[in-house]
């Protein structure tokens, strides 16, 4: 029957209307060049987010929630606003 | 904390660009459970948010077999599943229920009393925000007090939260389990735990709803956080009747310092209209069965 | 000749069960089923039955597990009657549209309220639009070898069958039955192959919600939507026909004995009037038929066996003879008349068959229907028909209808 696959309800970075920003000088994991926190990539409902250095968040699958902004403990996500709409 | 989180299962069953909402605490916590069972897993589940977050068809968004079910049957779906894979020799299998708490508390207790009672060897999970959310935010019987519903939308809820916990432990369940969304890595650990048990196992999941509860997306892990801080939610497993406290719950459970329950409720759209006596009840309520979970650790 | 003993029906349908070797049962007592519930419980606890039996809670879940069992690939089996029927209505359908070869007999029991335990036919005929193939059995010969026709026509076409027969009058009556040999079973029965194969191997989503439109999937494919899958359901039930009358022929060419296929007629070469009904009402009209013959009418019965799907060229072919109709059945679609009566007129629909039929309503709740009744009601409905009545209103048998 239905079969596994991404983009099931389309491309669900359309649904933002903010987006993760991250500052990779204020991300634990990057300052300190190796694996450590990561309380985004662990938080993220979506999965969306690549627990990398640098860090890597999937825009076109990120809904925009914010937890990862509001949980990360160096305060190096911000949210913004998507600005104009880019289709 | 980085150490555990790294032994985690890097597997991602769940596929970006599902169908839940923006900050699902279901949606975050299914990740972690699917990353604990892994795939030598079956799950049947009936309508609900996660029938929605799995997807419409002809595709889905999670890489894990799942068979969908009427509402009321989602524990005889896998009672049926674990007889037909047990009958053609597929023991290699992980049968897994899980629905809300309307497909549990409410409609769905029957099949799961029935199927706990036969000693049906499954996995029950129950994730609970507290309301039929998929269908709009409609009142259930783990609603608690004072909260605002649409069925509810003056009165608010008039009953306290259905103890579904202790019902199920009077079935003498080999394992129970209570995990958060908030708390990921602990929720992972029961899930590995659970999945090499045998026999009926109950894992409940608080899962905070942002369009539910009221309030804003980027707050599902702070008011899960708040709900296990205030007592209202405590981390625990019941392993052949033994009560011992996990994670957070522990730590307060040790140092006796759960913060007060108005820290909860003034965060949530949703008990906007509860009363003081509702208040001091849900207080009551929770310093009742925070005392006895106490008693029990230490016995 | 076999092995012949005399059984009650629910031990043909036990036994049936047996013979096809039915991997999981799950089942919820209630009268009169019960006693096949519990010889089941007996085959399989005692070792002659290598199968599941899951004690279920209700007659809702023990559909429920037939069908998560059938989807992985076992071969299932459940019975019931009446307020249990009605309780698993939803799965009923469910188990349709989930296209799973799953049998279940269902021992005509009447409903509530109030409350009846005895025998009419109201439970299954209000399930007649849920897309399950309805086989009415005659007597219980007829039981065992439809449950074992049943796996074999289910699992070819995908739908599930449900085998009726009625309450008290066949479930606890005894009457004799030739066993077919297990072996000869076995050779009849391949073995199941599901549909879809739920596994971790390839896994995907059964049964999930459709759009009301098709959709496409990931390599853009347009898939079904709802409609595209349950015209499918109606396709296979319009296909099942040809299976159910070939298994039929098959079976009685194994084993000896020929059912009828879709329908089924006695005495009807030369035949004016005839007694439509379906189980133990139509075997019952066989012996009005031969009251009323020796008395110079010339009546004969047309027993519908299949009554889904329903056997609308069969209907047509079988009546084009005949001269009048007096349908006797147990149960009516309240606010209208008996389904069946509704159903043979509108098969004559669109044909040039035009004739008196005659809705009786009879036995609801158990009453007890003679023979000699029936033949009095067809010789009140033939001089009723000498005088122009060629349609009454259904005409409640042996009833106080003041």
């Amino acid at each position: 029957m239905a079969t596994p696959a991404i983009g099931e309800a389309g491309k669900t970075g359309e649904w933002r209307d903010m987006k993760p920003v991250c500052d990779h000088s204020k991300c634990i994991p990057s300052i300190k060049k190796k694996a450590a926190c990561f309380l985004c990539w662990l938080y993220c409902p979506e999965g969306v987010i690549k627990a990398t250095i640098p860090l890597e968040i999937d825009l076109e699958y990120c809904k925009g929630c914010g937890i990862c902004a509001e949980e990360c403990p160096g305060k190096a996500i911000t949210m913004v606003n998507e600005g104009e709409k880019n289709g | 904390m980085p150490e555990n989180l790294f032994n985690v299962n890097i597997e991602e069953y769940m596929l970006p660009g599902q169908r839940a909402c923006q900050g699902c605490g279901l949606s975050l916590a299914y990740r972690y459970v699917l990353k604990a069972l892994r795939e030598n897993t079956i799950v049947t589940f009936p309508a609900c948010c996660l029938t929605v977050l799995h997807g419409l068809y002809p595709t889905t968004s999670v890489a894990i077999p799942a068979l969908n079910c009427t509402f009321a049957s989602t524990a005889a779906s896998a009672s049926g599943l674990v007889a037909g894979l047990n009958a053609l020799n597929r023991t290699d299998i992980t049968v897994v229920a899980i629905a809300g708490d309307g497909g549990t508390f409410d409609m769905g207790i029957q099949a799961l009393s029935g199927a706990a009672e036969r000693g049906t060897d499954f996995i029950y999970i129950c994730y609970d925000n507290e309301g039929y959310m998929n269908t709009g935010t409609q009142r259930s019987s783990a609603t608690p007090i004072g909260a605002l519903t649409s069925t509810t939308p003056v009165l608010t809820k008039q009953q306290p939260k259905k103890d579904m916990l202790r019902i199920m432990e009077a079935h003498d369940l080999p394992y129970i389990a209570t995990t958060s969304s908030a708390y990921p890595i602990d929720l992972y650990d029961k899930f590995v735990k659970a999945k090499r048990i045998k026999g009926p196992r109950y894992m409940q999941i608080a899962v905070p709803c942002p369009p539910g509860w009221g309030y804003a997306p980027k707050d599902t892990v702070r008011i899960g956080r708040l709900a296990v801080e205030t007592g209202i939610v405590a981390l625990f497993e019941i392993e052949d009747g033994k009560f011992h406290f996990t994670g957070r719950s522990k730590t307060l459970a040790e140092k006796g310092n759960k913060l007060p329950v108005i820290n909860y409720v003034e965060r949530q759209g949703r008990f906007r209209k509860m009363s003081i006596e509702q208040l001091r009840q849900l207080q009551r309520w929770v310093d009742t069965r925070w005392n006895e979970y106490l008693e029990r650790a230490e016995g | 000749m076999g092995d012949v003993q005399i059984m009650t029906g629910n031990q043909a349908a036990a036994l049936g069960a047996k013979l096809s070797h039915v991997q999981v049962v799950a089942a919820y007592p209630i009268t009169p089923q019960t006693s096949v519930t519990e010889m089941l419980s007996q085959s399989i606890e005692g070792g002659e039955l290598k199968a599941e039996y899951i004690r279920v809670e209700s007659e809702h879940s023990a559909l429920a597990v037939c069908i998560s069992a059938s989807t992985v690939g076992a071969r299932v089996f459940t019975s019931t009657s009446s307020q249990g029927l009605l309780y698993m209505h939803e799965q009923i359908h469910w188990a349709a549209g989930s296209r799973l070869p799953i049998v279940m007999c269902c021992i005509n029991r009447g409903v509530g309220a109030p409350w009846t335990i005895f025998n009419d036919q109201q439970d299954s005929i209000a399930q007649r639009d849920t897309g399950w193939i309805q086989i009415y059995c005659r007597d219980n010969q007829e039981i065992i070898d439809s449950i074992i026709q049943a796996y074999r026509i289910a699992e070819s076409v995908y739908v599930p069958v449900m085998i009726c027969y009625d309450g008290f009058v066949m479930s606890h009556t005894m009457m004799p039955v030739e066993i077919p040999d297990a072996e000869a079973v076995s050779d009849f029965l391949p073995p199941y192959k599901p549909h879809t194969v739920l596994s971790p191997e390839a896994p995907m989503n059964i049964n999930p919600v459709l759009f009301p439109w098709r959709r496409a999937n990931k390599e853009g494919v347009l898939c079904d939507g709802y409609m595209e899958m349950r015209y499918k359901l109606q396709k296979a039930l319009d296909e099942s026909r040809d299976v159910i009358i070939s298994t039929s022929c098959q079976f009685a060419g194994v084993f000896g004995r020929d059912h009828g296929g879709m329908l089924w007629q006695y005495k009807t070469d030369d035949v004016e009037i005839v007694l439509v009904g379906m189980g133990s009402v139509a075997s019952e009209a066989t012996t009005a038929v031969d009251m009323l013959r020796s008395e110079g009418i010339k009546a004969g019965v047309i027993g519908i066996r299949v009554f889904r799907p329903f056997p609308k060229e069969d209907v047509r072919a079988a009546f084009k003879k005949v001269k009048a109709i007096c349908v006797f059945e147990k149960g009516i679609s309240y606010g209208y008349e008996g389904a069946l009566c509704s159903e043979i007129k509108a098969a004559f629909y669109g044909t040039d068959i035009r004739l008196p039929i005659h809705n009786y309503i009879c036995g609801l709740g158990g009453r007890d229907v003679k023979a000699r009744e029936l033949a009095e009601a067809v010789r009140l409905s033939l001089d009723a028909i000498a005088t122009g009545d060629t349609e009454p209103a259904p005409i409640w048998l042996n009833c106080f209808t003041e």
